[in-house]
């Protein structure tokens, strides 16, 4: 596997930023998307891909990776920045957003795109599929790890909680979940649309290590991912508190900006907060 | 009269025996290992067997992602909770992922009739023949359900196997070839084709008998893989005998009725004529009476025989 040096606090400040201007572009060049749910989860996103996860893009296959699902497949575009700057593909390749003939579908498909595991978009399903991956590594005695990141609104979605039993039953400590809790979904605020109740308490009665965070601190975030590593005989949740669309200040908090493009001049007032 | 065994025996005993030749193997079950014999299995590689208890949806994607690290999960639950429960985790953890798990259907048919209708998978191989890629497997009784388990081991793929569970004919033997995609032509006729498959082959031979008494010649073709469906030999034999009769323990919406009928219609229009559950739910009683009330009967394929021929005008 080629050497991959881990970013420090301030590469990896910049890389968010770079990641956000990449997610307002390839969504205002495509004309649709999730902007929302994706700038929520970059912290998240480009802390796993840069600095704790093993993967490698010369070879996306290779047999020794750590996996990644991403649960709330609508945040592709994400998914898709994290991929591309780590050389999964080209970064220009990102403008092929939800374009016919392009590797970038709207929802992630591992069929087509370098990188990409598992194909979602079907809200729920990526925790069972990452209990898969942790099972097989127990048989094979590999300390290969799966990540799943999955969003608040998600979690009304049973077979999440039909899964959370299962990583803890089969004492999957090489499952790492970590929820986007950016705390709207599409209707409304999810404590409204149906309120998720004390979800750390949730996770911790289902068996689970859970830790809360302030999913837009780069230290924090870093700092769970290695708590979730050293954390043996259940799996973890890393409950990431975020806030829907950060980084443009319209898009912030905004339940509207969760599947809308910006349009020419709204991308250019994004790019420019963006600098 | 021919022996009765149970499927769903051959079937343990087949994923026990593959078992022990291939460690990719791994067995998955939602709470009802003994009612699939994947306790067999379970007794004896407990390390490669999942109980993911009474969860249909994250036993299917449990499975995608062991597929997903290179092992072969074989997925046991009740076909019509397993399709139906499901079918959004098989749509797209399995099939368009395409991802190589074998679903493994049990109950199937009316052969746990009693249950009554809830438990009767009368519309599982219409769900699964419209995903793109799947295998679907229909075995006419416990020795093919053997082979299929085998066969569907050594092929890399997402696919769909029904199981039974009550004793049903064994009308088939070792020495038969068993090759996915490969129909089995057992008699051949001159004046109607009567392709059939799991439970009901037994009554097409019983049916080809009662014809052949009355003069009339029928091929008894045994169509075990509904998907890929193996057109060379079902076209052959409609040019040959110019009709042809399906029969099936499932709803000929969407069954194997149906795939025939959009094959011959685009290709060789001929009559065509389908024994099966029409457009119901079942019922609760034994095996044997609902395929009596539901009309899978040695009658029904007679009949359909006749009708057929006649129309061919």
């Amino acid at each position: 596997m080629e050497q991959h040096e881990k970013l420090n606090i301030e590469q990896l400040t910049d890389l968010c930023k770079k990641m956000r201007r990449q997610i307002v572009t390839m969504i205002n060049k495509a004309g649709t998307g999730h902007p929302g749910g994706s700038l929520s989860a970059v912290e998240v996103m480009a802390v796993l891909f840069s600095s704790v996860m093993r993967i490698n893009p010369a070879e996306p296959k290779w047999s020794g990776r750590d996996y990644f699902f991403l649960s709330k497949g609508h945040a592709a575009p994400v998914l898709y920045a994290a991929l591309a700057n780590r050389g999964f593909f080209p970064e220009e390749e990102l403008l092929t957003l939800r374009q016919l003939g392009s590797r970038l579908h709207g929802h992630p498909s591992s069929e087509c795109t370098p990188g990409v595991d598992m194909s979602s978009g079907a809200l729920g399903q990526g925790l069972s599929v990452a209990n898969g991956i942790g099972l097989a590594a127990k048989i094979d005695g590999s300390d290969q790890r799966a990540f799943v990141l999955i969003g608040d609104g998600e979690l009304h979605e049973g077979q999440l909680w039909e899964a959370a039993m299962t990583s803890a039953h089969f004492r999957l400590d090489n499952v790492c979940a970590i929820i986007d809790s950016n705390r709207l979904c599409l209707d409304g605020p999810v404590e409204e649309v149906k309120s998720l109740g004390d979800l750390k308490a949730k996770y911790e009665a289902f068996g689970w290590h859970a830790v809360k965070i302030d999913g837009h601190d780069l230290q924090a975030v870093y700092e769970a991912f290695r708590e979730a590593e050293m954390t043996k005989g259940r799996p973890t949740v890393i409950i990431a508190d975020t806030v829907k669309g950060k980084g443009v200040s319209f898009m912030e908090e905004q339940v509207g900006w969760h599947g809308l493009a910006p349009n020419d001049e709204q991308l250019k007032t994004a790019l420019e907060e963006l600098k | 009269m021919n022996e009765t065994i149970a499927p769903r025996e051959t079937y343990g005993q087949a994923l026990l025996k593959l078992g022990s030749k291939n460690p990719d193997i791994v067995v998955l079950d939602g709470d009802c290992s003994k009612a699939t014999q994947t306790s067999l299995f379970a007794g004896e590689f407990p390390a490669r067997f999942f109980n993911i208890g009474i969860a249909e949806s994250d036993l299917v994607g449990t499975a995608a992602g062991l597929a997903l690290a290179g092992k072969i999960p074989f997925v046991n639950a009740y076909a019509n909770f397993l399709t139906g429960n499901a079918w959004d985790q098989i749509r797209i953890s399995v099939s368009y992922a395409n991802k190589n798990v074998k679903l493994i259907g049990h109950n199937s048919g009316a052969s746990a009739g009693q249950e009554g209708p809830t438990h009767l998978p009368l519309e599982d191989i219409s769900l699964m023949r419209s995903l793109p890629g799947m295998t679907v497997i229909e075995p006419a009784d416990a020795i093919e359900v053997a082979k299929a388990v085998r066969a569907l081991a050594g092929h890399v793929g997402q696919a769909y196997l029904r199981v039974g569970r009550m004793p049903t004919p064994v009308v088939t033997s070792e020495e038969d070839p068993f090759v996915i995609g490969k129909a089995n032509v057992y008699r051949r006729g001159t004046e109607a084709s009567i392709l059939a498959n799991g439970v009901m082959l037994s009554k097409a031979f019983a049916a080809a008998d009662l014809l052949e008494n009355e003069g009339i010649s029928v091929d008894v073709i045994n169509v075990h893989t509904v998907k890929p469906l193996d057109a060379e030999c079902i076209l052959e034999a409609a040019g040959r005998t110019g009709c042809i009769v399906t029969a099936e323990e499932h709803s000929v919406i969407g069954g194997l009725g149906s795939a025939v009928a959009e094959l011959l219609v685009q290709n060789r229009p001929v009559p065509v004529r389908m024994v099966g559950v029409k457009d119901r739910f079942g019922l609760s009683g034994k095996m044997n009476e609902l395929h009596e009330a539901l009309g899978l009967t040695t009658e029904a394929i007679v009949s359909a025989v006749k009708s057929a021929i006649a129309a061919k005008g």
